[in-house]
């Protein structure tokens, strides 16, 4: 009963600024710092305002550009990688895993600089695989896939090499569907990750047409709104809500995730 | 045509030898097990015949060919596995169709989405998917060919890898403890049905196990393994009645053989303080006993050892009684009789709580001290003829 009502109370602040979020979004930019009625409900047109001046749209297809190559190639990535240090035998292995384990422990803030340099010298700046490339290979996935591949049955790799199954066969048509519940985690995990990165894309990108969406918000808050709240909100609610439906849709799935990989 | 020849293997991991010079000519068509206790090598050989590991060194040939150069699949040999092994996201027709798959179609052909370019891919798929059902329809899963292994039970499970490893047409079969996984009614089951799997293919199987029961049941011959290295290797019937080792005498056989230590006394064997009917040979230290080489007798039979009776289990068609013999030593014995024998021998009042057990003199096996059989001239010299 009391562990109820504290997580009710946990749950009422967290949801708190999202709740004023949405009554901001739905009331007019002059009503925003005064007191609470819904007759001041002015209905949607702090949404038609931010379509109209800010490229939501093409904000959130940056993010899924992004986020859907950065995932692609961390998987292409890390699966095979994970696989190896998992099950093949071969010299360093133990060094090769004991470096992954020590990469875990380094945030992006930490290489920023040398990657902001390689990619200006490179003359990546201001390009989608800017933003995409220092993610491409996730420690976090080849790590968590190795624990997962690690209790993979041998007999079943065997069997498949007996059946004459090459290694990236074994790979992707054995070992990868096993791990589907891992796969779904980690990508869950990676998208929100990308999707509402500001650091990253904030350093990489000037060009508003390229901007992800919490960059494209920026943007939108200095140039076009000023103080026009009601519009920034509503901008706001229009970046959220893929990832809350996306939430509502599988939250047994997220659970999953978040259980399995053992983060926030 | 798949004879199995093994030369000189050696193979260690780490510091510990795990086989130490196997050597063993396996005949095309023979059922031969490998039998022996946990950590006698004799996974380790069946995987190296695969192929799954490398041997350190020596040589295998498989119907004539040397296969040590080639990877588990070019070698023509199929294996069950004691998990069984199944592809668990795989419905039971791929997992059996799997092998064909990896066989006949071209890499491009088994790539998601490139696969739809192939024209040739459906005929061949449709050539797989009846060579599954021929072999689901002999084994009697046909009907589950649809489900996916978490779906079966163990023993449906096991018809599943039997069908993965015959849809290929093997020259040989090797099988790791497939038996060991299922509950013991469907095991007996099961060990008809691989004999009869056997005589119906006519495959070369290499069988390995560390139920003694599955390598008497079942074999042709049997190679007994004990610590990396092949202790005694033939039929059945040799292992059991002529072991060239006590280790052998005690692995094969159930209810296990009973040894006593003994003596030489005036031309006889003396065991437990008793002078048995039985002439010494030079060098005798061991005697072993199966339960059928005991028959109890009355009390004070010249040549009968004293004993006290633990227990009598009754198993319907026989009788075993678990004894132990002397006073002091309590080694223990047991003595198996035909329903009839027991019911003769109580009536007698023979199985009172001390009983008088006489050992039939051609059924014992003497041993040395450093555990070598001890054949008698007369049994050596037969041997001799026949080898």
């Amino acid at each position: 009963m009391i562990a109820h009502a504290m997580l009710a109370l946990g749950g009422a602040v967290m949801l708190a600024p999202f709740l004023w979020m949405l009554l901001t979004s739905l009331r007019p930019a002059s009503g925003v710092f005064g007191g609470f009625s819904l007759a001041a409900l002015e209905g949607f047109g702090n949404y038609a305002y931010a379509l109209e001046t800010a490229p939501l749209l093409r904000f959130m297809l940056n993010g899924v550009i992004v986020c859907a190559g950065i995932l692609v190639v961390q998987l292409l990535v890390a699966i095979p990688c994970a696989y190896a240090l998992a099950k093949l035998p071969f010299r360093g292995r133990g060094a090769m895993f004991g470096l992954v384990l020590a990469a875990l422990c380094i945030p992006i803030q930490v290489p920023a600089l040398p990657l902001y340099l390689g990619l200006a010298h490179v003359g990546l700046l201001d390009t989608y695989l800017a933003m995409m490339l220092p993610f491409f290979l996730s420690v976090f996935a080849i790590f968590l896939f190795r624990q997962f591949f690690k209790s993979f049955p041998d007999e079943i790799i065997q069997a498949a090499r007996l059946d004459g199954a090459g290694e990236f066969e074994i790979v992707w048509r054995f070992v990868a569907p096993s791990a589907l519940p891992a796969i779904a985690a980690f990508s869950i995990f990676s998208v929100v990750a990308h999707w509402n990165d500001l650091y990253w894309p904030l350093i990489v990108i000037t060009e508003t047409r390229l901007a992800p969406p919490p960059l494209g918000m920026l943007y939108f808050r200095d140039v076009e709104t000023g103080s026009n709240y009601g519009a920034l909100m509503a901008g706001a609610t229009i970046i959220t809500a893929p990832l809350v439906i996306a939430f509502l849709v599988a939250r047994r799935r997220f659970i999953q995730g978040v259980t399995m990989t053992g983060l926030k | 045509m798949a004879a199995i020849t093994l030369e000189g293997i050696v193979k260690s991991f780490g510091s510990t030898e795990v086989l130490r010079d196997i050597s063993l000519a396996i005949g095309h068509g023979e059922f031969i097990t490998l039998v022996g206790p946990s950590g006698c090598g004799k996974s380790t050989l069946l995987r190296i015949i695969a192929g799954l590991e490398r041997q350190d060194r020596g040589s295998i040939a498989i119907g004539g060919r040397r296969v040590d150069a080639l990877k588990p699949a070019e070698r023509g040999v199929a294996m069950v596995f004691q998990s069984y092994a199944l592809y668990p996201h795989m419905s039971v027709a791929r997992n059996i169709a799997n092998p064909l798959e990896m066989q006949r179609l071209t890499f491009a052909e088994r790539l998601p989405l490139l696969r739809l370019l192939s024209p040739r891919r459906r005929r061949v798929m449709r050539e797989i998917m009846r060579d599954v059902g021929t072999v689901a329809a002999a084994l009697q899963i046909d009907h589950l060919l649809p489900r996916k292994p978490a779906q079966l039970s163990g023993g449906q499970r096991q018809r599943v890898a039997l069908g993965r490893a015959m849809v290929r047409r093997p020259d040989a079969f090797l099988m790791d403890e497939p038996l060991s996984n299922l509950d013991a009614r469907l095991r007996v089951h099961m060990r008809g049905e691989l004999a009869e799997l056997h005589r119906r293919l006519g495959a070369t199987f290499v069988f390995v196990t560390h139920d003694q029961t599955e390598a008497m049941t079942m074999s042709d011959r049997v190679a007994l393994m004990l610590d990396g290295r092949i202790e005694q290797l033939g039929t059945p019937a040799a292992l059991y009645d002529t072991p060239d080792t006590l280790a052998v005498a005690q692995f094969i056989g159930s209810p296990p053989i009973a040894v006593l230590p003994v003596t030489a006394e005036g031309g006889l064997v003396v065991a437990a303080g008793t002078r048995l009917r039985l002439s010494a040979l030079a060098g005798a230290a061991m005697l072993g006993l199966r339960a059928e080489a005991l028959a109890p007798v009355r009390k004070g039979t010249p040549g009968a050892l004293p004993a006290m009776l633990a227990r009598s289990e009754n198993l319907g068609a026989e009788w075993l009684l678990h004894a132990t013999l002397g006073d002091a030593a309590a080694t223990p014995v047991v003595c198996r009789l035909t329903a009839e024998a027991h019911a003769t021998a109580r009536a007698d009042g023979l199985l009172g709580e001390r009983l008088w057990l006489m050992p039939d003199a051609s059924r014992a096996h003497l041993f040395d001290a450093s555990g070598r059989r001890l054949v008698p001239e007369a049994q050596r010299a037969a041997v001799e003829a026949v080898a």
